[in-house]
């Protein structure tokens, strides 16, 4: 079967300051057969959506073409007219990008929109476009689509706006389909939905797919081959089971141990070192720099792709010692509370966002929209890790916001040690203000980008310990190696540091005020894998030596699973969940948290996530009864929106609220 | 603790600005704009001391006469030196502006900050009194306080400096909304910091980018209001030379003495194209969307 996407010996590279042509794609090969789904795999920077875009004849600005070849469909992409681009692409070769939301115009209709895509791209005739329009809505299983069709893209959730945009790519009746990071930034439950989508419509249709991500959970469920690229170039490519199970090159090796899992409670192991920039890869094998294996070999000589016995390539000297070393690291347990006195306590906290209407302010009356936030009561030990899930909305971030005294909870009080806290931060005293330390999801936010190091990591040493001049220097420096990075960092700009080092310097500056409580953000998500690792361990190795408390809040529960002594499952703002962590992910467990669990992609081509529930996006809660009443797979009747449920506890320690007894809950 | 040598910063303030300034210059626009703007002010500068002829020395034996060896730009209706009159026919709207736009900035990006910060009913309220403002044509504005309060540099200055910083308003307070929205101010106040500490260190040197391109922005606006409003004949008044009053007086023989306009709207033209490119390339190197115009 010859190839439908070819692209032969591609380099492309940009123009650098100095002149210099500093290479981000590498003589690289990819051939994709019709119905093949291709799955290109690696760190960001690895050059994987450029060779995907590449596909198309499509080159990101700066970049240009140095060297090769994409064909696809027998057309060379490079060598064709706008025009011609034009008709292909969106046509018989389509893209869905990474973040629909944004790529959907705001002001026009789903309908409009999905409209003109047949119009440029069908050949039906227009009077049929309306009624194909709906049909490619359904086929994305988008729920009532004729209702869809009159929307407005904000209107609709990211999943919701993620099926329309997979509609919009269908509309030409594509032969392939380039999905880069498709479901990045989605949740869980809508991510595994997207997935099972985009498998099914492949089937159905023979589509080939070229699918870019990160994630390998995602790559593995979809996915029939994988390439992993390194630093502009392709090092492992194989079957799926292959590259994932018996990866030969260290590089996938490393990826692979840096992801946490969710069956183990052991720490993920960091991939040390970073990827060198364009151009600055040497004579040598690219990965030198970070390979356990590496001899004086791989520095002087740079290795070839060659065929791997199980049938795809590798380009390592060292096969077989990488064959043999894997499965052989192990990650190491993370610190585990041993019990203690209660460090913080929340009880009863009520948040509301609502605010009250003119008239109820009038009649001095209170609102009644049901609080956004309601009913935590939770207490955490000293040097306990609590971790905090649930979906996007479900209130995790408002809590810390709360805990932090950002945000005035409605009702209910916060205690730190034996202190109640005022609300607001800014009745707290200092002490307990510098107890209290907030890391944030996004590093390139929570960073001010005109403070150098420096300057951001005094800032909490000056306020709270009142040090000057070279105390000042020198203390700063030193919690610069408590984080890993050297005192040299001090002088730079956060713009001059790479995403897993801005987030050292966000926990660098929470630890310098030497908190009791740490409140961490989601606070990996925004990192590569194998730098989420790290940080990782950092966290971990930092709770070990100052015995720091942390409520650890994030959407991935292998990640939570990894740190966490404790697991809160929210789900609206309500608590339906709470235990030890192997209590909550091994035993009984409420139904949300089944279908939380069940949706969690592992890099496993053989295991299939569960799709229980729909995945819907609730934007309020309930008035009354089971907040997860309209989405729950095992509802049981009019108890579940009338009654709040019952606390329910298998074991001690563990705490379920549902209507279904626990021996039922038991049972799938 | 640990010994660090104090190393010398790599991000000191003044580095920060060569680093901006020689982003602006890599790039053409900055370098043409740039380039056209430092002619123009030290033109301004100096033009009193190189130029030909009297500028208000008239002769009615060279009325009108074209482009020659002793008048290269000609002579206007009166006689006089046309490459004089342009030469120092930028002095009075380069010094009214050059003072207006600073105070403008000031006193409208304040504003703007504070409503930022403040928000809720009363930014509310004090914002649409700025839109109905803004809604108004501005040449109407400032005729009327002009003819109420007469021309002249004491007029004109605060006249211009307090239409053209109501827009400024919008843009520090849109900026600051931006800023404070952003995890680094919330984590600063998570902190205990006070308020003019979180103002002064996180908000503003980020405002400040903002503020500057606008106000390269609102520069080459007054400049053009300035130069109008000497055409209608409330800016600067006769004999003065200047770029605005020269087209209007050598509009009526245009068609026969076609260069006592074009001197002046070359000059005129040239300086606020300066101007723009200027602001473009400075944006572009603070790395500020300037997709967002301001309207006026």
């Amino acid at each position: 079967m010859s190839a439908l996407i070819d692209i032969r010996d591609i380099s492309v590279g940009f123009v650098g300051r100095d002149g210099r042509t500093r290479e981000v794609l590498r003589n690289i090969d990819l051939a994709v057969a019709p119905g093949e789904c291709v799955g290109l795999v690696g760190e960001s920077g690895s050059g994987k959506s450029t060779l995907a875009l590449a596909a198309m004849g499509y080159l990101k600005r700066g970049l240009r073409l140095l060297n090769g070849s994409a064909v696809f469909s027998g057309t060379d992409m490079f060598a064709q007219s706008r025009r011609e681009l034009e008709r292909i692409r969106g046509g018989q070769l389509a893209l869905i990008p990474q973040n629909s939301g944004q790529s959907l115009t705001p002001t026009l209709r789903i309908g409009a929109q999905l409209g003109e895509a047949l119009r440029l791209h069908s050949a039906l005739p227009a009077d049929q476009h309306a009624a194909k329009v709906v049909e490619l809505l359904g086929h994305v299983r988008l729920p009532d689509p004729e209702a869809i069709v009159a929307r407005f893209p904000h209107e609709l959730s990211g999943g919701q706006q993620q099926r329309v945009a997979i509609a919009m790519a269908l509309a030409g009746e594509p032969e392939a389909l380039l999905l880069d990071e498709p479901t990045t930034g989605l949740d869980v439950t809508t991510q595994a939905h997207i997935l099972e989508l985009l498998r099914d419509i492949a089937a159905d249709r023979g589509m080939a797919m070229v699918y870019v991500s990160h994630d390998l959970g995602a790559i593995a469920r979809v996915c029939t081959r994988v390439v992993v690229m390194y630093a502009g170039e392709v090092v492992l490519e194989g079957s799926t089971r292959h590259v994932l199970k018996f990866p030969t090159h260290p590089y996938a090796q490393g990826l692979l141990a840096s992801i946490p899992k969710l069956d183990d409670s052991a720490l993920p192991i960091a991939l040390d070192g970073r990827p060198p920039a364009p151009g600055d890869a040497g004579a040598g094998c690219a990965f030198a720099d970070r390979c356990a294996l590496v001899q004086d070999r791989c520095r002087s000589t740079r290795p070839q792709l060659e065929a791997s016995e199980s049938g795809g390539t590798v380009r390592c000297f060292f096969t077989k010692e990488a064959g043999r070393q894997q499965g052989q690291i192990i990650g190491a347990a993370p610190a585990r509370f041993s019990g203690g006195d209660t460090m913080l306590d929340l009880d009863g906290l009520a948040i509301s966002y609502a605010r009250p209407r003119l008239l109820d302010q009038l009649l001095g009356r209170g609102t009644d929209v049901p609080p956004t936030v309601d009913d935590i009561s939770i207490s955490i030990g000293k040097g306990e890790t609590l971790g905090l899930v649930g979906e996007s909305g479900s209130g995790k971030s408002t809590i810390l916001k709360t805990i932090a005294g950002l945000l005035p909870p409605a009702a209910g009080a916060v205690t730190a040690g034996d202190q109640s806290l005022p609300h607001m931060v800014e009745h707290r005293d200092p002490g307990q203000l510098r107890q209290i330390q907030l890391i944030f999801q996004n590093p390139d936010d929570s960073l001010n980008p005109r403070h150098t190091v420096a300057d951001i990591l005094e800032q909490p040493l000056k306020l709270y310990f009142g040090l000057t001049g070279g105390k000042l220097r020198a203390r700063s420096a030193e919690i610069l190696e408590r984080v890993r990075l050297g005192a040299h960092y001090l002088d730079r700009l956060p713009s001059q540091l790479s995403g897993g080092e801005k987030q050292r310097v966000a926990i660098a500056r929470a630890f310098a005020a030497g908190p009791e409580i740490v409140l961490c953000d989601e606070v990996t998500s925004a990192l590569d894998v194998s730098v989420q690792a790290a940080v990782l361990d950092l966290l971990n190795d930092l709770k070990r030596s100052q015995g720091t408390t942390y409520i650890f809040v994030s959407h991935d529960l292998a990640v939570v699973r990894a740190l966490s002594d404790r697991v809160a499952v929210l789900y609206q703002g309500r608590l339906c969940e709470i235990g030890q962590t192997d209590q909550v992910f091994e035993g009984e467990s409420h139904p949300y948290t089944k279908v939380l669990l069940g949706a969690v992609l592992e890099p496993d081509p053989d295991a299939a996530p569960t799709l229980a529930a729909d995945d819907i996006v609730e934007r309020a809660p309930p008035a009354s009864g089971c907040p997860f009443q309209r989405r729950c797979p095992r509802r049981l009747g009019e108890i579940c929106d009338t009654d709040t449920p019952p606390w329910q506890s298998p074991e001690a320690g563990h705490f379920i609220r549902c209507h279904i007894s626990l021996e039922d809950l038991n049972v799938d | 603790m640990t010994e660090v040598a104090a190393t010398p910063a790599e991000n000191t303030r003044l580095q920060r600005t060569l680093g901006i300034l020689r982003d602006v210059m890599v790039r053409p626009s900055g370098a043409i704009g740039l380039t056209l703007v430092t002619f123009h002010v030290i033109l301004a500068v100096i033009s009193p001391w190189i130029v030909p002829y009297d500028y208000k020395a008239m002769n009615s034996l060279l009325m009108l006469n074209g482009p020659s060896g002793a008048h290269w730009l000609g002579t206007d209706h009166l006689g006089r030196d046309v490459l004089t009159r342009v030469l120092l026919g930028g002095r009075e709207a380069l010094l009214v502006t050059g003072v207006a736009t600073p105070i403008a900035v000031i006193w409208g990006g304040l504003l703007g900050i504070f409503f930022g910060l403040v928000g809720g009913r009363l930014d509310e309220v004090l914002m649409r009194v700025v839109d109905a403002f803004l809604s108004l044509p501005w040449i109407l504005k400032m005729l009327v306080l002009i003819v109420t309060f007469g021309t002249g540099i004491e007029v004109l200055i605060p006249t211009l400096a307090f239409f053209y910083g109501i827009p400024v308003i919008r843009i520090a307070r849109a900026a600051t909304h931006d800023v404070v929205a952003r995890d680094f101010v919330s984590a600063a106040r998570a902190r205990g910091h006070g308020r003019i500490t979180v103002i002064r260190r996180e908000l503003l040197p980020n405002v400040l980018d903002t503020l500057m391109v606008e106000g390269a922005m609102r520069w080459s606006w007054m400049l053009l209001a300035f130069s109008s409003l000497s055409f209608l004949g409330f800016g600067v008044s006769p004999p003065t030379p200047d770029w605005g009053l020269m087209i209007a007086d050598a509009r009526g023989f245009m068609s026969f003495a076609p260069w006592g306009v074009l001197g002046p709207v070359i000059a005129l033209s040239s300086l606020i194209i300066g101007i723009n490119l200027t602001a473009d390339a400075l944006a572009k190197a603070l790395g500020i969307d300037r997709a967002q115009k301001a309207p006026v």
